[in-house]
């Protein structure tokens, strides 16, 4: 509690901030209203069973679903406020190659698997004008070894990666332009036990580190109470508990928590 | 009007060049529009033309369209002049609109290719006609044409360069040998159908109006004169022609694109000019190279 305390400075301005945003399919099914503020280095963990949406608010967030009401609006680099979807097309679409990351649940939704790893980490720079290919190269094996990938490996194609590697692919391909901020589609997903402590292990590392803002979508309880600082309760489209991560994990307020919390297998 | 309705009754019930008027205003049309945003690729109503899709009928719609009675016509495939596809397109345009054709690079005024820019630099007032198979150059890597379409608005050209990448980290150096993706007027990045990356730099700057045509995808698009045309590359690998160590077996070309041509089952190969009009001109003028057929 400490720790998350000390990443949310009293003065600080947030970074993203999430004004009644909106998206629903059917009454109950979407997102209903949420608002919250991120702040710089600091990890907000949405959690909520299947269908709570969880992965519909992502969207919205991330500039992928437009949301039928609300705003999102982000402070970037040169602190100037964007409004997410009334800004042109190109500059939405440029912050996302540039100050944001998205990763997906499924690497191969992220990647792409026909061109080698290292071009895989090149793109975002080649796309935001790097064009010395000793240099991509070098950003290339610096990443892999980051993401504790053999960069021997570097002209292999993802198809070839376990699912593991694949998905620490996936973050090096996101983080090779310092991002501020990283949305992320339950990153441990599909993955084994032991698989899935060494990428949390990395990622707690990755964000404390290079001081990223995420957006961490889960629904295991475990995966968010060690990367988050924050948690999001989701039900039904609506935010029904947000606090502290301890205190929303050891202290449940809301039936709904309570009985998430409880639920846990061998807890 | 008037000589083109005697033309047409000539051609045997065809209106001149085949194409109906309407068809052709509705191309004229995409064509300026191609013309004012150089590299953009204008959509059009393709027809059917009397041959199959992949031999020619985009660039045959366009031809067909750009052509007058007064023009003359060439037609290549490959550099040459007597090959199957230039020599039934040529007959096609004698036929059905009447114009006189050649084999002459500096006499033509259409000049229709498939795979390669004449040797002979062209000149103000030349059209030259591209037969294009795929005309976006993104869609290997992106096959939805709304994202295509979005990215090329946009100037998101990042990917093209990830396809050189991938050449360089395959083979040490950019593999790319035709259809080598190239910059127009600092904007589209264009496919310049499958010419050889050897012509590349001919389209840079030329004087004569260079018009692309597609007909299974339906797409047109086109260079102006004297518009800036780039090759993509990286700054630690430039873009490089081919260049060869042997020279023409006819003519003693040093400077053209060669083709190998195998002579004998023993392995015997000799280099020839694949610009046939070039290739014959230089033996006028200059003295021929020691015949060596084995």
């Amino acid at each position: 509690m400490i720790q998350a305390a000390q990443a949310l400075p009293e003065e600080a301005t947030p970074l993203l901030q999430v004004q009644g945003v909106r998206k629903l399919y059917a009454p109950g099914k979407g997102v209903d209203g949420v608002d919250f503020d991120l702040y710089p280095g600091e990890v907000l963990g949405i959690v909520g069973e299947s269908g709570s949406g969880k992965t519909t608010l992502l969207g919205c967030l991330s500039g992928a679903l437009m949301p039928d009401e609300g705003r999102v609006l982000y402070r970037n680099r040169d602190d100037r406020e964007l409004d997410l979807y009334n800004i042109p097309e190109s500059d939405r679409r440029s912050l996302l190659r540039t100050e944001w990351g998205v990763v997906h649940q499924h690497a191969r939704d992220g990647l792409r698997m026909g061109v080698s790893a290292g071009a895989n980490i090149g793109e975002r720079l080649m796309a935001v004008g790097c064009r010395h290919y000793g240099q991509l190269r070098e950003a290339g094996e610096s990443w892999l070894r980051e993401v504790e990938i053999d960069p021997a490996r570097i002209n292999d194609t993802p198809r070839t990666f376990s699912g593991g590697m694949q998905q620490r692919l996936q973050i090096a391909r996101n983080l090779v332009t310092s991002p501020r901020l990283v949305f992320m589609d339950e990153p441990t997903g599909g993955l084994d036990v032991s698989v899935q402590a060494r990428l949390l292990d990395l990622l707690r590392n990755l964000v404390m580190d290079l001081g990223l803002a995420v957006v961490l979508v889960t629904h295991d309880l475990a995966v968010a109470r060690l990367l988050s600082h924050r948690l999001m309760v989701m039900k039904q489209g609506k935010v029904v508990e947000h606090g502290l991560t301890d205190q929303v994990l050891d202290d449940p307020r809301h039936p709904y928590t309570q009985l998430l919390v409880s639920s846990v297998l061998g807890n | 009007m008037s000589t083109q309705l005697a033309n047409s009754i000539d051609a045997g019930g065809y209106n001149f060049a085949y194409l109906d008027e309407q068809t052709k205003r509705m191309i004229r049309r995409g064509l300026l529009k191609a013309v004012a945003i150089p590299g953009y690729q204008v959509p059009f109503g393709g027809r059917e033309m009397p041959l199959p899709y992949g031999w020619g009928t985009g660039g045959m719609q366009v031809t067909a369209t750009v052509i007058g009675q007064d023009d003359t016509l060439k037609v290549i495939d490959q550099g040459a002049d007597d090959t199957t596809n230039a020599v039934s397109i040529r007959r096609f345009f004698a036929r059905t609109a009447g114009v006189k054709t050649t084999e002459v690079t500096t006499e033509a005024s259409v000049i229709q290719t498939r795979h390669r820019i004449p040797e002979t630099p062209l000149q103000a007032g030349q059209i030259l006609v591209y037969q294009v198979p795929i005309p976006d150059p993104l869609r290997f890597i992106e096959p939805r044409e709304v994202e295509t379409r979005t990215m090329h608005a946009l100037q998101e050209y990042g990917v093209m360069h990830v396809k050189l990448y991938e050449d360089i980290a395959r083979h040490g150096h950019i593999a790319t040998t035709y259809a080598y993706p190239v910059k127009v007027n600092d904007h589209y990045v264009m496919d310049p159908s499958p010419i050889p990356k050897f012509d590349n730099p001919k389209m840079d700057d030329s004087p004569a109006l260079q018009l692309f045509g597609a007909g299974r995808e339906k797409r047109i698009y086109a260079v102006p004169p004297f518009t800036r045309v780039r090759s993509l590359d990286f700054e630690d690998h430039p873009f490089e022609i081919q260049r060869w160590d042997e020279s023409c077996e006819f003519c003693g070309a040093t400077e053209s694109f060669l083709d190998e041509v195998i002579t004998n089952d023993q392995g015997g190969r000799i280099y020839v000019c694949s610009d046939t009009d070039y290739c014959r001109q230089r033996q006028h003028t200059t003295p021929k190279k020691q015949e060596a057929y084995p």
